[in-house]
């Protein structure tokens, strides 16, 4: 159980790094609160498990600190972070049982007997592992050696966080979700600290009460999904969130009015612009409509989506493509067209970081 | 299913049968030939039936004492090296570098000594143990212990399983090597999370993975030894004494030393057998151990 915190931390895997092109990991200073669900979201190579690595000490990072609670425990090694960590492929121990590797966390940091044991059989039951307990871990699935790697993770009672590192990558759909719903359940249960690292926006949202969207090295934003969703802070989180993602357009801004495509749209907030920056207005499609030629800014249909629920333009807007949604009272229409843009909904980049207007 | 069934496959396996022919089965029946036969030179054979087997397998008489006595000696000699051999292939193993330049160096070392061919590692120990001027036998004198394998018998045996162990560990260790290797960072990572101490990792992650490996090694250590000759005899001639004759070097003396061919031909039948014998155990051993894993769904 503890607050952990990371000062002034960056991560180089080459020694003596000035350019910040060969830092995995920027200079970040980010606090998890104890009890916390926490999702890291990016994509490959984003420095996700990097980050987990030096949380759970299996890394040691270049530049700064990894406080817990306070104490500095950038120096210690793994073994006394007493952090559990889940991996992406799952790790079972060939030889033992299923009861015994469960037990296997336990018994290194010397508990045993009935108390380990009823542990132990909680855990088992959590993840139906309950009848398969005696049964040699080499023999089983690879969804079952997954649950095997999760249980010990979860095995020990009194860790400082656990750390999921895409841990249901192997798993088949339908039991991912069920997983995640327990390890959300367990979540609640115990009170402990969770980090869960994914590639998948749906998993992070449904896990997380906090995301936090990592981009080349650093977090750009960390925030509820709702936030994510509405108020994305960085272009990138506007992309990576949402499906499709955010639509993002050059434009020209004078104070509440923008120049986009070829047209101008009023926003609702009026902003100074600082000059020789790369201005983009962004917007989601979800807040974006088609309308009938000639209403809101002009653009080319390409085709229509049917996603069952709900029709899908994509169009394209100034020579970039743009995504919108069709109300269901508009009937078939022609390649021209108009989009009309939910005024609230409309932010500002200055090189993809969200500018805040004044009211 | 029905399996097509072409009688010109016949066509294509018939080479392979011929060659087989020539270079096995026919040499190896001319050896059945002689076993169940005498000679006294001239060409001139008598029949003696199961006579030379009969003999050789009572430890009573003359041959059959002299072949269980090599026979003991090979298996003593086949278990001391591999009791040897195999934990120090794996201390090897578990000391080379993963990473780094470091890799490639071992490595060449590591496959030096099992690039010199035997007679030469036998005629290098031959005089490197030496007492009068050999460097290992002259500094041992100096130390002031009585070190001398042209004469006694425990001397003789140190100095052959010593060379083995030079010659051979290496082999065992390059194999456990590859099976260190082949386990994913991600086993090591989990461990220390799991607060697994140095022991346990070994324990249940690297011997676990070695086993495979290490059945292959023993397989080849075990066969190689069991039909060692060249190094002893090179070295201790099969001296002082009986004391270091190991089956082969027996055999030897028998066919070519007394030319006893009809003996010497059943003794190399029943030798034969034994490696059968024991390669079919080792084969159904690694086979059972296949068919353990291929039974898993979705391994990996």
């Amino acid at each position: 159980m503890a607050r952990i915190e990371l000062s002034n931390l960056a991560h180089s895997y080459t020694p003596g790094a000035s350019e910040p092109g060969d830092f995995a990991l920027k200079a970040m200073n980010l606090t998890w609160r104890q009890g916390g669900a926490y999702a890291l979201l990016g994509p490959s190579g984003c420095g996700k498990t990097t980050l987990l690595n030096i949380i759970s000490g299996l890394l040691t990072p270049s530049h700064g600190q990894v406080l817990f609670d306070g104490r500095d425990v950038t120096g210690l090694p793994t073994e006394q972070r007493n952090i559990a960590q889940v991996f992406q492929f799952p790790v079972v121990y060939d030889t033992m049982t299923v009861r015994e590797n469960l037990a296997f966390p336990l018994r290194n940091r010397g508990m045993a007997g009935k108390a380990a044991d009823r542990r132990v059989r909680e855990i088992a039951e959590l993840l139906d592992l309950s009848g398969e307990l005696d049964r040699k871990a080499r023999g089983l699935t690879a969804d079952a050696k997954q649950k095997i790697s999760l249980g010990r993770g979860l095995v020990r009672p009194d860790v400082a966080a656990i750390l999921f590192d895409e841990p249901l990558t192997v798993i088949d759909p339908q039991l991912k979700w069920e997983l995640r719903s327990k390890l959300k359940a367990l979540h609640r249960a115990l009170d402990v600290t969770m980090i869960y690292v994914t590639h998948d926006q749906t998993e992070a949202l449904t896990f997380a009460d906090t995301v936090m969207v990592m981009y080349d090295g650093s977090v750009v934003q960390a925030g509820r999904p709702d936030e994510l969703f509405e108020r994305p802070d960085h272009t990138f989180v506007g992309y990576f969130i949402g499906s499709p993602g955010m639509n993002v357009l050059p434009a020209e801004i004078e104070g509440s009015r923008a120049r986009v495509g070829g047209g101008t749209i009023e926003l609702s907030r009026s902003y100074d612009v600082p000059s020789g920056r790369r201005i983009e207005i962004g917007v989601r499609p979800e807040f974006a409509s088609l309308a009938p030629p000639g209403e809101g800014l002009a653009a080319t249909v390409e085709r229509i989506d049917d996603l069952g629920r709900a029709r899908l333009a994509r169009l394209r807007l100034g020579g970039h493509p743009f995504a919108a949604s069709v109300p269901e009272a508009l009937a078939d229409i022609g390649t021209a067209a108009g989009v009309v843009l939910e005024r609230a909904q409309v932010h500002v980049y200055a090189d993809g970081k969200r500018l805040e207007g004044r009211a | 299913m029905d399996k097509p069934y072409d009688n010109r496959a016949w066509l294509l396996v018939l080479p392979v049968l011929a060659i087989v022919a020539f270079s096995a089965v026919i040499p190896l029946m001319t050896v059945v030939n002689y076993s169940v036969q005498d000679t006294f030179g001239n060409n001139q054979f008598f029949w003696n039936g199961t006579g030379w087997f009969r003999e050789l397998l009572d430890p009573s008489t003359d041959l059959g004492g002299r072949v269980f006595d090599s026979l003991w000696r090979n298996l003593a000699f086949s278990a001391i090296i591999l009791a040897i051999e195999v934990p120090l292939g794996i201390a090897v193993a578990l000391a080379m570098p993963r990473h780094g330049w470091k890799v490639a160096a071992t490595l060449v070392l590591m496959a030096m000594p099992l690039l010199v061919p035997w007679n030469v590692v036998g005629t290098i120990w031959q005089v490197f143990a030496r007492a009068d001027i050999g460097l290992l036998g002259y500094a041992i004198n100096r130390l002031g212990i009585d070190y001398n394998y042209v004469a006694d018998p425990l001397d003789a045996w140190i100095t052959i399983i010593v060379m083995d162990v030079w010659h051979w560990t290496s082999l065992v260790a390059l194999l456990c090597y590859a099976g260190l290797k082949s386990i994913p960072d991600a086993y090591y990572q989990a461990a220390r999370i799991d607060g697994a101490s140095r022991w346990a990792v070994f324990r249940y992650i690297q011997l676990p993975k070695m086993r495979r490996v290490l059945i292959i090694a023993v397989l080849l250590r075990f066969m190689d030894s069991f039909m060692i000759y060249t190094e002893p005899f090179v070295v201790t001639g099969g001296g002082p004494g009986n004391s270091t004759t190991f089956l082969s070097i027996e055999l030897v003396k028998l066919a070519l030393g007394q030319f006893d061919l009809g003996k010497a031909a059943a003794m190399s039948i029943v030798y034969n057998l034994i490696v059968l014998a024991v390669c079919w155990v080792f084969y159904t051993v690694m086979t059972n151990l296949d068919v353990e894993r291929r039974r898993l769904p979705a391994d990996r």
